[in-house]
């Protein structure tokens, strides 16, 4: 009775799909239940904010004070804020730029993280200077400079660039600039011992430049680690944008992220509670999202516990 | 050791000079005026902020005004406030009992808190407290502090009326009244910032402690017949806690940077709140201090945290 299952279980090796690393990590990361759930959260929140104003077509700015500080409704599902204004548009339309903010900074640190981790684990005469600017900038105080930074600098580039793109430009900026050096010694490290293995070697032997070693050989082998940076990262630049909106540093009132919302209900928590809590638990979810398909990633990532 | 320290305290100087510069040199090259709220007044003539700017040594090029600040922090002068005229210090001195009984209280609880937490869940893997803490520690990072300290402002102080939601800095201990009144407006703000400090502490120390669980000196102290308590708190702990210790230091200033927003929430009247306040106001002299005050922090509990390290791990070598 039990021969037949045997014989099922035996398929030759090479009649398998062949697997390739990212194949492997799906198949691992699918496995996580957490990260799985929040992956299909992360996707929901994403649609609704990308394609939810599609659908539903009430303006974020009209205002009707006769419906001001109204509770969820039909005509209003998320309720309205002080001037009446529709609360579900406003927050589909912050989530837009929320995220934007937290991709776009995400990308300007990754990319100012992985170039100065890479040339300072690659080029021995460059690691100490780039590694003492790298721990200076850990040392700066990055919410009280952020501040300051913004505070000071914000009318400037409203005139120079319009008051949304300019305070955009300014916050992706200086979340990119203040939050670079995690990334850069991460990359620095795996430069650091990729640059002794033997394909590197190989590739220098047969007359590949540093340039090529670097960007073709090296870099691709030092993918993961960064990847989960980055995702982690996406959630912390969301956090910060919102705590900057929050403490009314952010995009004005006229452009409502979910940190900037916040802001603006604040003053209202006892008679308009669903003001706050609604712009809140979309923040709350996203970065929850994030930070466990951050974590889903780092174990399918990791090649010790793929079996 | 003696030269580790000092080779250590020889780096920290230069980098303090070089924070310091930076910080100055953006509050100098901002295109915004520290006198525009003079500015803005149409009442203000020509030569009276001819007058301020000069009376308040604003006619400088920057560079000699850093030059000056600096000389002047040498000798402990932070300068005078434009806003308030009073000592930069003194505005910082008063302030300063506020967050450290709002924060430093946080904190504490949250270290003593996250080291239990995290160990327990690492000895019990899998179970259902390493479950349920792991997961309260994910939420615990990812919940942004202000919507933690809305939501306890919404539930406790606007529904159930148990703890009121502005702090009040003016109150005096004198008997159990008044000290179970401070307990009660402490209880908020101290739990918006003990949740994420637990957060990532316990997650930290579960971390550190499944690194050490499968090690062979383990399992020898385990073959000696030693009681898994032993082992566990006398063996495994105490390995863990190396990095913990320097997380925890690391920590600190990060920490005062986060009150910021949670000082603004329970209108905590904090250094935090000042330096909002002093930004809003455009009041150089005194968010140039605390911004100086920040980084010299993070420097110092870095020296302190590679010190504290080399100390506690033998293996460090002091070169």
């Amino acid at each position: 009775m039990a021969a037949p299952a045997v014989e099922l279980n035996i398929v030759p090796i090479a009649m398998r799909a062949p697997r390739s690393l990212w194949k492997d990590a799906w198949w691992q990361f699918r496995r996580h239940r957490l990260a799985m759930i929040a992956l299909v959260t992360l996707i929901f929140l994403m649609l609704f904010t990308l394609v939810g104003p599609l659908v539903y077509h009430t303006k974020i700015d009209d205002i009707d004070f006769l419906l001001s500080l109204k509770g969820p409704s039909a005509a209003h599902p998320l309720g309205t804020d002080d001037l009446g204004r529709d609360l579900l548009a406003r927050i589909m339309f912050g989530g837009r730029i929320s995220i934007a903010v937290g991709i776009t900074a995400v990308l300007l640190a990754i990319t100012l993280g992985t170039t100065v981790g890479a040339l300072a684990g690659f080029f021995a005469k460059l690691d100490n200077p780039l590694m003492r600017i790298t721990d200076l900038f850990l040392s700066l105080p990055v919410l009280p400079l952020l501040l300051v930074i913004i505070y000071l600098f914000r009318d400037s580039l409203r005139s120079a660039f319009g008051p949304e793109l300019g305070i955009f430009i300014m916050i992706v900026g200086v979340i990119g600039i203040l939050t670079w050096m995690p990334v850069a010694r991460l990359v620095r490290a795996q430069f650091l011992s990729l640059k002794q293995k033997e394909f590197v070697e190989a590739a220098r032997s047969i007359g590949a430049r540093d340039r090529r070693i670097i960007v073709r050989h090296i870099l691709p082998n030092a993918i993961s680690p960064i990847l989960v940076a980055a995702t982690i990262g996406v959630g912390g630049a969301i956090l910060t944008e919102s705590t900057l909106s929050f403490l009314g540093l952010g995009f004005p009132s006229d452009v409502p992220t979910w940190g900037r919302i916040l802001f603006d209900a604040r003053n209202y928590l006892d008679i308009a509670p669903h003001w706050a809590i609604f712009p809140g638990l979309c923040i709350f979810l996203t970065v929850l999202s994030i930070n466990f398909i951050g974590d889903g990633l780092r174990d399918a990532l990791d090649p010790r516990k793929t079996s | 050791m003696g030269r580790y320290i000092l080779r250590r305290l020889l780096i920290a100087i230069p980098t303090i000079i070089v924070i310091s510069f930076v910080v100055y040199a953006i509050l100098a090259l901002a295109p915004t005026d520290p006198l525009s709220q003079f500015g803005a007044d149409p009442r203000v003539p020509p030569e009276v902020r001819a007058n301020i700017r000069h009376s308040l040594g604003l006619d400088d090029p920057w560079p000699i005004r850093y030059v000056k600040w600096v000389s002047a922090l040498a000798r402990g002068d932070f300068g005078i406030s434009f806003m308030s005229h009073s000592s930069v210090m003194d505005l910082i001195v008063q302030r300063l009992p506020n967050t450290l009984a709002v924060v430093g209280v946080a904190y504490v609880i949250g270290v003593l808190l996250a080291i239990p937490i995290g160990m327990v869940s690492a000895v019990r893997r899998y179970s259902w407290f390493d479950h349920i803490s792991t997961t309260f520690a994910f939420v615990g990072f990812s919940v942004p502090t202000f919507f933690t300290g809305i939501l306890l402002i919404i539930v406790f102080s606007i529904n159930l009326r148990w703890f009121p939601f502005i702090y009040d800095s003016t109150l005096q201990i004198h008997d159990i009244g008044t000290f179970l009144d401070q307990v009660k407006q402490s209880i908020m703000p101290i739990t918006v910032l003990a949740l994420f400090d637990t957060a990532t502490i316990a997650r930290y120390t579960r971390a550190e402690m499944l690194e050490h669980l499968p090690l062979d000196y383990v399992r020898t102290a385990r073959s000696k017949g030693l009681l898994e308590r032993v082992v566990v708190l006398r063996h495994v702990l105490r390995n863990s806690l190396i990095p913990v210790v320097t997380l925890v230091a690391l920590g600190i200033p990060a920490v005062f940077g986060g009150a910021i927003v949670t000082e603004q929430i329970f209108r905590v009247p904090g250094i935090g709140e000042l330096l909002v306040r002093s930004i809003g106001d455009g009041d150089t002299p005194v968010v140039a201090a605390i911004l100086l005050i920040f980084a010299v922090l993070v420097v110092l509990f870095n020296l302190l945290a590679d010190v504290l390290y080399a100390v506690l791990d033998p293996r460090i070598k002091y070169t």
